[in-house]
């Protein structure tokens, strides 16, 4: 590219920074449409490619467990991946609509039960990133939002979000994804509401207290809609660009287990018969610490395998809704009865669905 | 002119940092660029997302890794 036409880019993309209109508008609209495109063609393509890419090219048979087992990953690693891309950056256009400013003021002044309800479905659309988890902590209980209604957002902001809702939906299809973002919102909303009522106020550090917010922050700018595309890409780069190497390696994990553990091999110790099976999910979840994107393939392997559906909902949500390093960041402003209260109580939820769905399902 | 980047230490921050001064480096300009870590310090601002940008005392950026292009557009107002 030339030196002029760099400068032209730069004096476009600061302009879009600051909020205004840039002359390459339409360009830009017609960039994103032919990537959308492309990303159609590729989706279509993808069941095609694979197979073509494992039977004739790698010369696997169909019926052999290598051939199975291969033909699963480089169908379920294009597939997620794409998904992942599009809806990544369709949440990171939304999300440029929701920013923490906005949702506390939307949130301030609510009551109770409303403002749980309000508080679980703004978690998912506001950006969210545990090492804010302490700011907005603050900034929320400074704005006089009831310490239940703040932690339904904190219990929701990282438990239901655009990466597990993806992995859900491209591996399980739109019923279990649906079932994860409804019993996400529950358990955020009552573990809220039943914690606000346990009068916990006091195991606040006293210090947020005394804190009041001298200066209103500069959140008045206006957004163009190109810095809200720039704000999706960025999302693409940002967390697919984190999570790749998780689905990757999940989903190998996935198809190891598919093409090599015997069918009902696990109905024993992870079906609806071992009553044990829920506590031990999550007691073995809380600990551990992973994202969406590593634990979902792995997941789906064990639930062909003749695991139960609540187990493994329950496993799920022990793993990314609650976190050992967001807990001890959480650590600054509350003390430990609190963030005991905290982990017992969504633990509890989690335990409630786990079992509701071993139950009904 | 007074440049501070608030944040606890992540790496975010770290990158809004260098950004800061390689825009500060671009532009010629004569600015310090103060790292404020401390949690009190930073709410102080009010702002509910980390990193966040603050010139001569006000709030110009939170929640982003500015690029050295947008920062110097911020610089420049």
């Amino acid at each position: 590219m030339s030196a002029p036409a760099l400068q032209r880019l730069e004096a476009a993309n600061a302009d879009a920074a600051v909020g205004r209109q840039s002359p390459y508008a339409g360009r830009t609209v017609a960039l994103h449409l032919l990537a959308l495109v492309a990303w159609i063609a590729m989706y279509v393509l993808n069941g095609t490619a694979s197979e073509w890419l494992a039977f004739s090219v790698i010369g696997l048979s169909r019926s052999s467990r290598l051939g199975s087992a291969l033909a699963f990953f480089l169908y379920e690693v294009p597939k997620v991946l794409l998904l992942l891309v599009l809806v990544v950056f369709v949440v990171g256009v939304i999300r440029s609509f929701f920013t923490p400013e906005r949702t506390r003021s939307l949130l301030a002044g609510r009551r109770e039960s409303a403002g749980n309800v309000l508080a679980a479905l703004l978690g998912v659309v506001t950006p969210f990133c545990s090492c804010s988890a302490v700011p907005l902590f603050i900034g929320f209980v400074e704005a006089g939002i009831p310490l239940g209604v703040t932690l339904s957002f904190l219990i929701s902001a990282p438990m239901v979000n655009e990466v597990a809702l993806v992995l859900l939906f491209g591996l399980f299809g739109w019923k279990i994804a649906a079932l994860y973002l409804a019993t996400g919102l529950v358990i955020a909303i009552g573990a809220g509401f039943v914690l606000g009522r346990m009068r916990l106020e006091r195991f606040v550090e006293p210090w947020v207290y005394e804190m009041t917010a001298t200066q209103a922050p500069s959140a008045d700018e206006r957004v163009s809609f190109e810095e809200r595309l720039t704000q999706g890409r960025e999302a693409i780069r940002e967390i697919v660009g984190k999570v790749w190497p998780y689905v990757v390696v999940g989903i190998a994990v996935g198809a190891g287990i598919h093409g090599y553990v015997p069918e009902g091999v696990l109905a024993g110790i992870m079906g609806r018969s071992a009553w044990w099976s829920v506590p031990a999910a999550v007691l073995l979840g809380v600990p551990m610490y992973s994202n969406a994107a590593g634990i979902i393939p792995v997941v789906q392997a064990l639930l062909e395998k003749g695991a139960a559906l609540g187990t493994v909902l329950a496993f799920m949500m022990a793993v990314i809704g609650l976190s050992l390093p967001e807990t001890i960041i959480l650590r600054r402003v509350l003390r430990p009865q609190l963030i005991a209260a905290f982990v017992g109580v969504v633990a509890v939820g989690i335990l409630a669905v786990g079992y509701l769905f071993n139950a009904v399902l | 002119m007074k440049i501070q980047v608030l944040g606890t230490g992540c790496a975010k921050c770290k990158q809004l940092t260098a950004n800061v001064q390689a825009a500060i480096a671009d532009a010629g300009l004569a600015a310090s660029v103060e790292k404020v870590e401390d949690l009190r310090e930073i709410m102080k601002f009010g702002v509910m997302t980390t990193p966040a940008l603050v010139i001569d005392g006000k709030v110009r950026s939170a929640g982003k890794v500015l690029n050295p292009t947008e920062i110097r557009t911020l610089l420049a107002k």
